[in-house]
């Protein structure tokens, strides 16, 4: 992809933080998807160069300020299904979007699992099973969210 | 690089070597940085400049709430305006009269505990705080509020409002600061009941209403309606701030544990408004300052760091049992852990009596 999708890229990194801290009554608290994360996801398939693994290290960062115990700890899952997402983008890129929403699912619930081990081994456990929510409604919402993300990158092969 | 479009054939090595290699790295880096921060707590630095940076952007987030708060202040009938002052003249009125009998009482309970003079309040200063509306994670019961170190404000100091104690800080930024609440299942505050003396510990259940008090012995004497109020114990917040009511005891003959339910008394969904409190380090009231922990507070003016033992009068050479073993647990995310040793040690032997009260024989 063109290097000058990286002002594109971090506008929607703000974006998505604002919409992940944004905030709203509980249930649909619970339903929120992990915007910030798609959204690395996104652009790790499509722009692998222009996003790649700095900004899921950096983004995860970020999550840690606003809502981890630990410092690194969504650093560390999300670097994860970062890498994979770019080693695998050009098999993910051509797929169609049931299929892609598929595998943002796997990702999502590997980013989940990652953070709930983290979270059991440095003695914050959270064990309600509404932290598996978002897993499911960010697979639903991944068809739209790609298609916004990739509004104005028409011109691509 | 531009001019290859996807750049299918190119391996994606570019600058920091391949993908696996470069995740590699960051892996190890996140894992360095959460064993330090868990650890060592060497990142309160790192912690409090990320604070820094994010507070714009959680600032720009809360501010519709905040501008329809105030339009809606603004354009607030004159009718309303008069209700509520007439409201708040009566409340006003009320806590006058209180605080008359409060004076008296304050100066009788001095001489009671043989004391020279009336104490002063154990709260030495109050700054008022407003909750930033934002959305901390959802599964953790916390609060972002907007005054930080510059303020004054340290780790591990208590949150008020003005029904009763909310939380307590944990991560301090120059501006902002985060509270944990005293609902999050992670925290533990020491309570009495009011009515007996029977001291425990609440801990949160993780919705914000309601605590549980996991560590009563199925025979201890509570009941539905008693006021919990803060022990002193721990640390952290001053004797005698009332924390929960309790809504429901349920005894099972076949427990050796009593399940008791309390909701907290501050309404913490419903605030805009809490009080950070500093308290008067001297006072007997105050909370025991943790022997040996004076290494966790770094943040936080120089002045609020735990003081050197002061002289207690009458509790320094005895060593007053309940309050000496119970030392509080020095870094607030650890709550729980003495609580649960304290079941560990409680638990096997169920029909302790009330008084023993259970905090007092959590640590060797």
């Amino acid at each position: 992809m063109n290097v000058d999708s990286r002002p594109r890229l971090l506008l929607s990194a703000l974006v998505a933080l604002i919409l992940t801290v944004l905030p709203l009554p509980r249930w649909l608290d619970v339903l929120r998807p992990a915007f910030l994360v798609l959204t690395v996801l996104y652009w790790s398939v499509n722009a692998p160069r222009a996003g790649g693994l700095a900004i899921g290290f950096f983004a995860g960062l970020m999550l840690d300020v606003f809502q981890g115990p630990v410092l690194g700890e969504h650093a560390l899952a999300l670097s994860l299904i970062t890498y994979i997402a770019v080693r695998e983008h050009q098999r993910i890129r051509f797929k169609p979007a049931i299929q892609q929403a598929l595998i943002v699912f796997a990702a999502l619930m590997m980013y989940e699992v990652v953070l709930f081990m983290i979270d059991g081994w440095t003695g914050h456990p959270v064990t309600s099973p509404l932290r598996w929510v978002h897993t499911l409604s960010g697979a639903l919402i991944w068809p739209p969210v790609a298609a916004i993300l990739s509004y104005g990158a028409g011109h691509r092969p | 690089m531009a001019a290859f479009g996807t750049g299918a054939g190119r391996p994606l090595g570019g600058r920091g070597g391949s993908p696996g290699f470069r995740f590699t790295l960051y892996a190890l880096l996140s894992v360095i940085v959460m064993y330090l921060d868990q650890r060592g707590h060497y990142l309160e630095q790192v912690r409090y400049v990320l604070q820094a940076a994010a507070y714009p952007l959680q600032l720009a987030v809360n501010s519709p709430p905040a501008a329809w708060r105030w339009l809606q202040e603004t354009f607030q009938t004159r009718e309303a305006l008069q209700a509520e002052n007439a409201r708040l003249r009566a409340g006003a009125r009320d806590l006058e009269l209180r605080a008359m009998r409060y004076e008296d009482l304050a100066r009788e309970n001095g001489e009671l505990r043989g004391l020279r003079e009336a104490l002063p309040p154990v709260a030495d200063r109050w700054l008022p705080a407003e909750i930033v509306n934002i959305q901390l994670s959802s599964l953790r019961q916390r609060l972002l509020l907007n005054r930080g170190a510059a303020n004054g404000v340290f780790k591990g100091q208590a949150v008020l409002d003005d029904r009763g104690l909310i939380g307590q800080t944990t991560h301090v930024g120059p501006w902002s600061a985060e509270v944990i609440l005293i609902t999050d299942p992670e925290h533990a505050v020491p309570v009495r009941v009011e009515r007996t003396g029977l001291r425990t510990i609440a801990v949160g259940a993780g919705d914000t209403t309601s605590l549980a008090l996991p560590y009563l012995p199925g025979n201890a004497d509570i009941k539905t309606g008693d006021l919990l109020v803060s022990s002193g114990l721990g640390g952290v917040f001053p004797e005698g701030y009332p924390v929960a009511r309790v809504v429901e005891v349920h005894r099972d003959a076949v427990q050796p544990l009593a399940q008791v339910r309390a909701a907290p008394l501050a309404h913490v969904d419903s605030d805009s408004d809490v009080m950070l409190v500093w308290f008067r380090a001297d006072h007997p009231a105050a909370p025991a300052p943790p022997a040996g922990a004076s290494g966790d507070l770094k943040s936080g003016s120089p002045t609020m760091q735990p003081q050197p033992a002061a002289p207690k009068g009458h509790a320094a050479p005895q060593a007053d049992p309940p309050r000496a073993p119970a030392a509080p647990p020095p870094h607030p995310e650890r709550a729980p852990l003495p609580a649960q040793e304290t079941a560990a040690a409680a638990s096997p032997a169920p029909p302790v009596p009330a008084a023993a009260a259970v905090p007092a024989q959590g640590r060797p």
